[in-house]
């Protein structure tokens, strides 16, 4: 196991009673809180800058330049935690929340105290319910210490923060679909722009950051921005919680310094694939970035947001999920669909139609009921889905499933074919026009064939 | 708990009333906010309700944590349990429905009192979850004490296949573990102790090397 993991987030993690005041603040918590309360605000936004430090739940926006866009003024200013993480896959906040809930509690007073907020929300999914309870325990604490409320540690700064379960839905993980659901109405998303930071929960600017991008504030405080960016590389800085799941020996929740090589994670981390098995592909980052083979050359790429990005695919929240030779890539293409169909708000219709057509097309393949053709059918469905509406939920299922067509397409043929010939329908395409595409010739009914 | 689709009630059009068949008095006007000198609520659930209005800017953020306490007290969101928390919150039935029907924790039918929540969602099922499902079903299907549900993603792949039990998660599960959790929850023992995720190291710890 490579010597440089869990070094910061994950540092003594399983440390007893970490979740308690006590033993936070014997570790040094609350130290960088006091060291920000007799900065400038000015101050602690240079060092977030300086440090480079890119957003971690999916999108990887710089959140010094997120907090930058927030207006100055004394007017009703928000800082929401996003602690939604329904992203298949992802269990880092999870991880983190439970076991150090007061570094997090830190870093979103040290962020709101940074942008002049007074109040701030954490949105943690409802299923995360004994996470939300130690939540509430930790919040209580930090409220009697004096750490919120009113003139926080005798300074005229007023912040309160308060923890507000989710009720189950993947779309309140996009940011304004999530100011809808705190606001008290059904998880639509909203127009952009104006964007949260101009106008967002009850009208006012609103920050809103993922749980790990939040804790990562005191450690940047403490460290020193500059010293901060020269972990990882230069585009990517700073550790990164990586979520291994799947087909792979040691799943679980580990810290890397961004640009490690895939093939170290995936070997060294996660241990190689099971018993007498082999990989075959997985996503780098959650079930909505695109679906990469793992070839030789995709297990010599440094995991940082630049370089899969360039590869053609994404960082997103970090969650890596692994799949072997034993899976078959149309039932991983099902379940993706299923999930984004069945977690469309509906709002839009490109993303409420295009993810139900994609699935029932699937189905269709499984049944045995469809033809190649149905193939180009879908990718022309997902490339309407992509860029059309006002999230990005529909490019979440859009880019996964035509990644894997395009890499997999042999593999979906024939397992059409296969299929077909279970459910007694006949070959779809004669072999001349296979890859032509002309369109499948009469379909012959099942006592036909038979 | 199983329904009987025959039973469900259907409009003219053919949708079917959610859960508002029985009790819903569909010939009152939806946008009544109901009158609180006839609605009764219990003093702890508007007490409840009542704190957390107070701890956001606007009301109506209180609107989905009060659905979770009335659903707590009437085990699901009946027609009374949504009148009582419009009650105390000051809007209209009919805009609590609205937001209930939109999330998939709240129940607007009848439900067992124990959560099962089955992850089915890409890193479980790479696992064997869906297997897990089946099982599940079968061991508590028309048991009405169990509510058993396949959930999306719950956030634990780590523990793949995994549940939720009650807000507990366990796992890795195999299908052998459904009779136990059963077991469990009818002793009002703790579920499956060894494999709950609260007591799981870190994974470079817990994989010990």
């Amino acid at each position: 196991m490579p010597a440089n993991i869990d070094t910061i987030l994950f540092k003594d993690i399983d440390e007893p009673g970490l979740n308690t005041r006590e033993v936070y603040e014997r570790r040094g918590g609350y130290e960088m809180l006091r060291k920000a309360l007799k900065m400038e605000p000015s101050a602690v936004l240079d060092e977030m800058l300086a440090s480079g430090v890119r957003g971690r739940g999916g999108a990887g926006f710089a959140m010094g330049r997120k907090m930058s866009f927030i207006p100055k003024g004394t007017m009703d200013k928000y800082l929401v935690c996003n602690a939604d993480e329904s992203e298949p896959g992802t269990f880092k906040d999870r991880e983190l929340m439970q076991k150090n809930p007061h570094l997090l509690i830190e870093g979103i007073i040290i962020g709101a105290y940074c942008i002049g907020a007074s109040k701030s929300f954490i949105f943690i999914r409802g299923e995360y319910d004994y996470v939300a309870d130690i939540l509430d325990a930790a919040v209580a604490e930090a409220r009697a210490a004096g750490y919120l409320g009113e003139n926080i540690l005798g300074s005229d700064h007023t912040i309160d923060l308060v923890v507000h379960r989710g009720a189950g839905a993947y779309i309140c993980g996009e940011e304004t679909a999530l100011l809808d659901s705190l606001e008290g109405k059904r998880g639509n998303p909203r127009l952009k722009p104006p964007f949260p930071a101009v106008q967002g929960l009850y009208q006012g600017p609103t920050l809103i950051n993922n749980v790990e991008t939040l804790m990562n504030v005191p450690v940047i405080l403490n460290m020193g921005g500059a010293e901060y960016a020269k972990i990882g590389t230069e585009t990517s800085t700073g550790t990164k919680m990586i979520s291994i799941s799947g087909q792979i020996k040691y799943p679980g929740n580990y810290e890397i310094e961004l640009g490690m090589k895939t093939r170290d994670i995936l070997f060294d981390l996660g241990g190689g694939p099971l018993e007498g098995r082999t990989f075959k592909a997985w996503f780098p980052g959650g079930s909505s970035s695109p679906v990469m083979p793992l070839t030789e050359e995709v297990l010599e790429m440094p995991y940082d947001f630049d370089s899969i990005a360039k590869a053609g695919s994404m960082l997103g929240s970090g969650a890596i999920i692994v799949f072997d030779d034993s899976t078959s890539i149309v039932d991983v293409c099902y379940k993706t669909a299923h999930f984004y169909r069945h977690e469309s708000c509906g709002k839009c219709s490109p993303c409420r139609e295009g993810c139900n057509w994609t699935e029932k097309m699937l189905v269709r393949i499984k049944n045995g009921d469809a033809t190649p053709m149905d193939l180009d059918i879908i990718e022309s469905v997902c490339n309407q889905i992509m860029g059309n509406c006002l999230c990005v939920l529909g490019d979440a299922m859009a880019m996964p499933v035509s990644s894997m067509i395009k890499h997999f397409r042999p593999e979906f043929e024939a397992y059409i074919e296969a299929k077909r010939e279970e459910a007694g329908f006949g070959v779809a395409i004669p072999q001349t026009n296979r890859g032509a595409h002309a369109g499948p010739g009469p379909l012959l009914q099942p006592a036909q064939a038979a | 708990m199983a329904i009987d689709p025959s039973k469900i009630k259907r409009y003219s059009h053919g949708s079917r009333v959610p859960g508002w068949d029985e009790a819903a008095d569909l010939s009152k006007d939806p946008s009544v906010v109901p009158d609180p000198a006839t609605t009764y609520v219990p003093d702890h659930v508007r007490e409840a309700i009542e704190t957390l209005m107070a701890k956001y800017p606007d009301v109506r953020s209180a609107a989905i944590p009060a659905m979770f306490i009335v659903q707590r007290e009437h085990g699901w969101l009946s027609p009374t349990a949504m009148e009582q928390a419009a009650c105390v919150l000051r809007l209209t039935p009919a805009y609590m429905v609205s937001v209930a029907s939109f999330y998939d924790m709240f129940e607007l039918t009848p439900k067992g009192k124990h959560d099962v929540y089955v992850c089915t969602n890409i890193s479980c099922s790479l696992l064997g979850a869906d297997g897990v499902y089946a099982r599940m079903k079968d061991e508590m299907e028309g048991d009405p004490d169990f509510n058993v549900r396949a959930f999306e993603c719950l956030g634990a792949c780590d523990i793949a296949p995994m549940a939720s039990v009650d807000g507990v998660y366990v796992g890795p599960l195999t299908e052998d573990d459904c009779a136990q959790i059963k077991a469990d929850i009818k002793e009002g023992r703790e579920v499956l102790p060894d494999k709950q995720l609260a007591k799981r190291k870190a994974a470079s710890k817990h994989w010990n090397r």
